[in-house]
């Protein structure tokens, strides 16, 4: 691997890690929220 | 009509493939977020038709796994066809025949997506929506993609069946239980979508003869396509003013049901009855392919505020 495709290796898995981290705290929200409609919810 | 099936199977890993890993804009890709829009659009209607309530952070949630499910399925399509899109000018530039991504990336993303989609409404909304989901997601990947697509030149009538289940896991979710109401959702777009689709097949020349899938226009020829918009436009026709028919709307949804109706049909008429000439700019093809977009949109946008007219009482 050319320095460059290294670079460019580390630019995407860094994009990557970003949106996954990204999507597991959105989803954690998600869940919490879901969980307080839930246990509020009688029915 | 049926055609010898092509030998397709899941895309063999590009040749330039994985030497880099893919973007995470080639994952949302895969979902084809242009499809997606309607999915989300027609699942918000079927929520907000529905009669009942549901807590806004649980609507959120059964429209977002519904997206997720038609997002797996769709990385799913992307996945088995990337042969085939490799051999289309509209699709070769995709992620997997461009090389961008390994096909078992897309093959496992959509699983993955689709599987977290149904636990996601499972467990959060119910599992009857849940099922339905599931089923949505076989129907799509499996039965369409995989198994019917390349086998009938009738597979735009089949995929229109995926495309219908939107709005009906949108209502189940917030009624739980399935009646004709949502049963009638799903057939307006199933009934919707062959003239839609084969309105743009005759006026767009399509790559798909080359690649081995049996498309209508090129199977059975303009004439019979032509009927079949006319047949289909006929049968939509009473299934869209059905919801009011049956009481399950007020006469907001039928009126807007009925004028679309006719102009509907009187759009699809001259498709019918007409066939292509020299130098043809296939006008009437292409004003019933843009005002079936509109069909659909205005007629579900008015399920939503004969809904609400009837909830805030607008009507009394």
């Amino acid at each position: 691997m050319t320095p460059e495709e290294e670079t460019e290796y580390r630019r995407r898995q860094k994009a990557r890690n970003l949106v996954v981290a990204g999507t597991l705290l959105f989803f954690a929200v998600l869940f919490y929220a879901i969980t307080l409609v839930r246990i509020g919810d009688p029915g | 009509m049926n055609t010898a099936a092509p030998p397709i199977t899941p895309a063999s890993a590009a040749p330039n493939a994985a030497a880099l890993p893919a973007e995470w804009r080639d994952f949302f890709t895969l979902t084809k977020p242009r499809v997606m829009t309607l999915v989300i659009f027609t699942a918000i209607c079927g929520v907000l038709a529905a009669p009942g309530t549901i807590h806004p952070v649980l609507a959120f949630t059964a429209i977002l796994a519904i997206s997720m499910g038609a997002g797996g399925s769709a990385a799913l399509n992307h996945w088995w066809e990337a042969d085939l899109d490799k051999g289309m000018k509209r699709t070769a530039n995709r992620p997997i025949p461009a090389g961008r991504m390994r096909s078992e990336d897309a093959r496992d993303f959509g699983v993955f997506l689709a599987a977290v989609s149904v636990g996601l409404m499972g467990l959060a909304i119910g599992w009857l929506a849940a099922t339905l989901l599931l089923v949505a997601v076989i129907y799509y990947a499996v039965i369409y993609t995989m198994w019917l697509k390349p086998r009938t030149p009738q597979n735009i009538v089949i995929g229109g069946g995926a495309g219908a289940f939107p709005p009906l896991i949108g209502w189940v979710a917030v009624t739980g239980d399935i009646t004709a109401m949502p049963l009638l959702l799903f057939a307006i777009i199933f009934f919707w979508t062959p003239p839609h689709f084969w309105a743009l097949a005759l006026f767009v020349q399509s790559d798909y003869a080359k690649v081995g899938i049996p498309m209508l226009p090129v199977v059975a020829g303009e004439k019979a396509t032509r009927r079949q918009i006319m047949i289909y436009t006929l049968l939509l026709t009473p299934i869209a003013i059905a919801p009011w028919a049956i009481g399950g709307t007020g006469w907001i949804y039928g009126s807007v049901a009925v004028v679309l109706s006719v102009l509907f049909m009187a759009l699809a008429w001259p498709v019918g009855a007409r066939m292509k000439a020299e130098d043809d700019k296939m006008l009437p093809e292409k004003a019933l392919f843009k005002f079936s977009i509109v069909y659909l949109f205005v007629l579900f946008a008015a399920l939503v505020v004969d809904r609400l007219a009837a909830y805030q009482g607008w009507l009394a």
